[in-house]
């Protein structure tokens, strides 16, 4: 089966006042579909670069990448119309009612009004938004905000969907909830999953297999189970001591701070 | 409810459902219909929040009531009365001060991810620049409309079909001024780096654009200069159509202006674009 992601040696360089700074030096990756995968890296270790490239918010400087069936180089707009993208900051004005924004959102992927209303009302009913529909989104408590944010990027059918921290800043049920969803997504529309995280607990019950990076390539990859096996020594390590075998550093940082282009 | 192109819900445990492929319409009927779906969000948006409509129009307004009335009898060296001077000078502030302030809701839009969000969709990056503006040229008519209507309570007196030309002016320099500051705001992080930039080019401008009192009372160097900028010739231009004069000076704004809304929109279109803005 095709791989939904696939790249080789994509890499990103930025040209800053002091010199070249080789954010992401390159990385290869094959995803194949209907992965639930977890990636994860120290700060600084071009993850959210890399996330940026792959969602067509950040052109590459280097290397090459197929996505959802389109070639991340030459047509980014395909990439765009089968890829769903939730930022940690999500990414709905918090005036607007939660019914506008699935709706306009439907309609940038050029689904008609109809629909549209009907897809913002079938998403809703589904990810149990049906009673804040017309509530503004700044009236949602973080789970809900959470769910709203992740129906927004689904509203197409995407191929894959691309998750960054998505459970930062989330109380412990509502995680809990949020990889209940995730999972769903999953198994019920065979939707690929890719997330960042920097829960290290979140990565091990969640992600069917780990991609670790650092410096701007990936270092280590594989089940979980694996991981903990090859670099902690034992099955029943913890993923934390294998991520500092692996890195030499003890979490994933909370954020990585983007360069500034 | 479903559709064709809406399939229902599959239960849990069905292999993946693959949604039969959308047709991609052709890049100009999507840019039209992106645009109008950015253009009516905007406008929703504006209306349900008014505190923009009142903003811009402010200024221009308190001068026109506090300051109009001392030019009544002041000569001011052109065609018309000192209100045939004023009202055009003060449809051009309107431009400045509210246009130009565009970028602003970007900035916050920013702050919540909301431009990120519509990048990462097949939306026309055109559009999204275009129905901002669009809506932004709506809310500068609709406040030109009160501008001329308070003027005409005070006095003006003026051929329908000069304030109409007067109005295109206001939607070409609109689209201007509005490119201009949506591509700074794209380009800046924070409201404290926009605001600064905005207003050290505006006040010039304003002052060299004879928005006040016209150019032709200025001495030799200070008229050269003003002949640099381009919304003098637009200033000239909706002043002269105020006393019912099509002629060159209408012409020589409409190319001004014209130009200067073609280089804006370009500059404006080229940072939509750019990945990673």
């Amino acid at each position: 089966m095709t791989p939904v992601i696939h790249t080789t040696g994509l890499a990103r360089t930025f040209t800053t006042k002091r010199g070249t700074v080789e954010a992401v030096r390159g990385i290869d990756l094959t995803v194949p579909a209907g992965e639930i995968l977890g990636f994860l890296g120290p700060n600084g270790a071009g993850k959210t670069t890399t996330l940026r490239m792959l969602t067509t918010l950040l052109a590459p400087t280097g290397g090459s990448a197929t996505v959802a069936g389109h070639d991340l180089l030459h047509d980014s707009a395909g990439v765009r119309r089968r890829i769903g993208y939730v930022a940690q900051s999500g990414g709905v004005d918090p005036a607007v009612s939660v019914r506008e924004e699935l709706t306009t959102q439907a309609r940038l992927y050029r689904l008609d009004k109809a629909d549209a209303r009907a897809r913002a009302a079938e998403l809703a009913a589904d990810l149990d938004l049906l009673d804040l529909l017309d509530r503004p989104c700044a009236a949602l408590s973080g789970g809900q905000r959470r769910r709203l944010d992740i129906a927004m990027g689904l509203v197409h059918h995407p191929d894959v969907l691309f998750l960054d921290e998505p459970t930062t800043g989330l109380d412990p049920g509502s995680r809990v909830d949020l990889w209940h969803l995730i999972r769903r997504i999953r198994d019920e529309w065979g939707t690929t999953v890719f997330l960042t995280t920097h829960y290290l607990d979140e990565a091990d019950a969640l992600a069917d297999r780990l991609v670790v990076v650092d410096h701007g390539r990936v270092v280590a990859q594989g089940t979980a189970h694996a991981l903990k096996t090859e670099y902690a020594g034992s099955p029943n390590a913890s993923l934390q001591d294998a991520f500092i075998a692996i890195t030499g550093r003890r979490t994933p940082a909370p954020s990585e701070t983007p360069i500034a282009v | 409810m479903s559709t064709s192109s809406t399939p229902s819900t599959p239960t849990i445990g069905t292999a993946r459902v693959v949604p039969p492929a959308r047709p991609v319409p052709s890049a100009s009927a999507a840019l039209v219909s992106d645009t109008f779906l950015i253009f009516g969000r905007y406008l929703r948006q504006t209306v349900s929040a008014k505190i923009g409509l009142i903003f811009g129009i402010i200024q221009p307004l308190l001068f026109l009531i506090l300051f109009g009335p001392l030019l009544r009898d002041v000569p001011l060296g052109g065609d018309g009365d000192s209100w045939q001077t004023l009202v055009p000078g003060l449809l051009v502030q309107l431009g400045l001060f509210s246009a130009a302030f565009a970028g602003f809701g970007i900035l916050i839009e920013k702050q919540h991810g909301v431009v990120e969000r519509m990048r990462v969709t097949p939306v026309s990056r055109l559009a999204l620049l275009l129905g901002r503006v669009l809506k932004d040229i709506v809310q500068m008519l609709v406040q030109s409309v009160v501008l001329v209507v308070v003027g005409v309570a005070f006095g003006l007196r003026a051929p329908l079909l000069g304030v109409l030309i007067g109005f295109g002016f206001v939607a070409l320099m609109t689209a201007s001024l509005a490119s201009l500051s949506y591509a700074l705001a794209m380009r800046v992080d924070s409201p404290q780096e926009f605001a600064p930039v905005v207003n050290s080019v505006n006040l010039p401008v304003m002052l060299l654009s004879g928005i006040l009192l016209p150019m032709s009372l200025a001495p030799g160097w200070l008229d050269g200069i003003s002949r640099g900028n381009p919304l003098r010739y637009q200033v000239q231009a909706v002043r002269s159509a105020f006393v019912g004069d099509y002629g060159g000076t209408v012409g020589m704004g409409v190319l001004t202006a014209l130009g200067l809304v073609a280089v804006s929109v370009v500059l404006g279109v080229r940072v939509f674009r750019r990945a990673g803005a």
